[in-house]
């Protein structure tokens, strides 16, 4: 009776010793399966920064360039667009960009590089699901916005509104302003999108 | 002969006895109507999808540059090309239809209730499996809807875990990477899960035995000498005949569809799909495939991002809780008083409205505000039934099945 006892906590620990030891084994197995599923060294190189040419973007223009597969918008505002921006302060969720991602020079109504006021440079995704909003530049009625419409975007999935620094309305579904990539000027006329320094 | 082969299998395989328990022996109630045609159908939709799919990446290529090119190729090259797709796209929001109605049948009967809480779980794990396979199909085709629909459902992931997003994806943005991981599990993974739920589903129902429109046991009432259950008919050949019945119906709708409007008018292939997948520019209105757009509704309803997933999350999973949630006295719609009925409807009504909604472009004035009520009534048909389904004033339930 003894002997059977001492039998059964010896295969109680066997057993447990072997689904720990066993766990361990198929926990170090997975891990390389679940890492194959992360971007590769490929996808993390084409990450790379890129250069936009804006000598001919003309005032009211917008021009999309390609980075990481996103579309960023190149947009130079004209004076009357930056004027209303200030002016939308009511309308906004985050008229400071307080909560917004940017580069710290661009923390401003402009939401751009100091110098270059009129140029803004934002990653063209809705902050909600990631759709790319559109463009609805113009002021007023135009785009079928109504009469008040300061100018600015519109996402079609899901209805958000941002105006011209892609700064979200109040009540919308998206919850931030869109995303302003780290960026710099080469020279007056090319810019770098990705980085914050010159020369990558 | 015959019998000796047999007698030579049984030896070594349970072949009769699997027949016999599963088919020739097993008693189901004599009083299946129309509404218990979709189970059967549903495994025959399950099998032909397969063996479309089957024939459709003989010609698919997993590839970004050439996906889009490929379907095209199989619609426009390859012998009856068109007819294997359309099966295909046909048959995705075909299986939906009956999977919806055959859900349906469960709510109405009260096929969830006791004991049968685990058949409907593992029936709600298919659901929520073939969501999955629906999503990463979708992709595939690699047209605009293909590309922002994906964009979308991965970006809720995103607002819940950016990690988890980039590891699903594979890239920052939905790439090659994503189309052919996408198509490993659309072609692979899935379908393998999908089969074992579906024989635990079976294996689960043959344990409880198949309720019915009366929602009664019919093991209470078994021939004393036989213990055949008294109210029970053999599976085959009776049930096997009502269900091709069942299945000659599906095909004429079913094949009508793929003749004569294989897109039906953008529902089941839309029309932005024809277009090559644009990851810089999002066409100006997208919604999802009508089967999600319920929880779409849900989902845009809700002006705050992470509530909105919630929503919509729970929409879906709250199905689960259904065994608990009623407390009825009754299972069937047929014995419940007014109470039980007019929740059920305007659930339904809910159901439908909000699907509509969620096809229509959100900056229309009345589409958010007509969804926050349906979703209001979605939501309280689940949450207020331990209430309602205690308070509703029942008929009385017959001892055996009515006819």
């Amino acid at each position: 009776m003894d002997k059977i006892q001492a039998d059964r906590g010896r295969r109680r620990l066997l057993i447990g010793v072997t689904s720990a030891i066993g766990g361990v084994g198929v926990g170090a197995l997975a891990t390389p399966f679940v890492l194959s599923m992360l971007p590769s060294a490929r996808a993390k190189a084409a990450g790379a920064p890129v250069e936009a040419d804006i000598s001919k973007v003309e005032p009211g223009m917008m021009i999309t360039q390609e980075w990481r597969g996103q579309p960023v918008w190149i947009i130079n505002r004209t004076p009357a667009m930056m004027a209303q921006l200030a002016k939308n302060t009511h309308l906004l969720s985050d008229p400071d960009s307080h909560k917004s991602e940017q580069p710290e020079p661009c923390k401003n109504v402009a939401r751009a590089m100091p110098g270059h006021d009129n140029i803004l440079v934002v990653v063209g995704i809705c902050t909600h699901l990631g759709c790319s909003p559109t463009e609805k530049l113009k002021a007023g009625n135009e785009g079928g916005m109504g009469s008040d419409w300061p100018g600015g975007f519109l996402c079609p999935c899901h209805g958000s509104k941002y105006d011209l620094s892609a700064r979200v309305f109040k009540d919308m579904p998206a919850p931030l302003n869109m995303r302003i990539p780290p960026y710099t000027y080469l020279d007056d006329q090319r810019l770098l999108i990705g980085t914050n320094k010159k020369g990558g | 002969m015959v019998s000796q082969v047999m007698g030579w299998i049984d030896e070594r395989f349970p072949l009769t006895k699997v027949w016999r328990e599963h088919l020739a022996e097993y008693y189901a109630p004599k009083n299946f109507n129309f509404w218990y045609y979709f189970g059967s159908l549903a495994l025959l939709v399950l099998v032909m999808q397969i063996v479309t799919g089957i024939f459709l990446t003989m010609n698919y290529k997993p590839d970004a540059r050439f996906a889009f090119a490929s379907v095209e190729y199989i619609m426009r090259d390859v012998n009856f090309g068109w007819l294997i797709r359309y099966m295909h796209s046909t048959g995705a929001s075909m299986f939906f239809v009956v999977v919806y109605l055959h859900m349906m049948r469960g709510i109405l009967y009260g096929s969830y209730r006791k004991p049968r809480e685990l058949l409907w779980i593992i029936g709600m794990a298919i659901y929520l499996c073939l969501m999955g396979e629906a999503f990463f199909g979708y992709l595939l085709p690699w047209g605009q809807m293909s590309y922002w629909g994906a964009q979308v459902i991965v970006s809720l992931v995103d607002a819940i875990s950016p990690e988890v997003a980039l590891w699903i994806r594979g890239d920052y943005v939905i790439s090659d990477a994503t189309l052919n991981r996408f198509f490993a599990f659309h072609v692979i993974a899935l379908p393998l899960v999908l089969l074992v739920l579906v024989f635990l589903h079976i294996v689960a129902l043959h344990q409880v035995g198949s309720n019915n429109p009366d929602g009664i046991e019919i093991k209470n009432h078994k021939d004393p000498v036989s213990h055949i259950p008294l109210d029970g008919i053999p599976f085959h050949p009776y049930y096997t005949v009502k269900d091709i019945v069942g299945v000659s119906g599906y095909f004429i709708a079913y094949f009508g569809i793929i003749f004569f409007l294989p897109e039906m008018g953008g529902y089941f292939l839309e029309e932005n799909n024809f277009i090559p997948a644009d990851p810089l520019k999002t066409p100006p209105h997208i919604a999802p495939l009508w089967y999600f757009t319920p929880f779409y509704a849900i989902l845009r309803a809700i002006p705050q991002k992470q509530l909105g997933i919630a929503a919509m999350g729970l929409a879906v999973l709250i199905f689960f809780l259904l065994p608990w949630l009623d407390r009825g006295v009754v299972k069937s719609v047929r014995y419940r008083g007014t109470l039980y009925k007019s929740a059920l409807t305007a659930f339904v009504l809910s159901f439908l409205v909000l699907g509509y909604l969620g096809t229509q472009e959100p900056t229309i004035w009345y589409v958010n505000p007509i969804a926050r009520v349906c979703a209001g009534i979605y939501f309280g048909f689940f949450l207020l039934m331990p209430i309602y389904s205690r308070l509703d004033k029942t008929k009385p339930v017959p001892e055996r099945v009515t006819s």
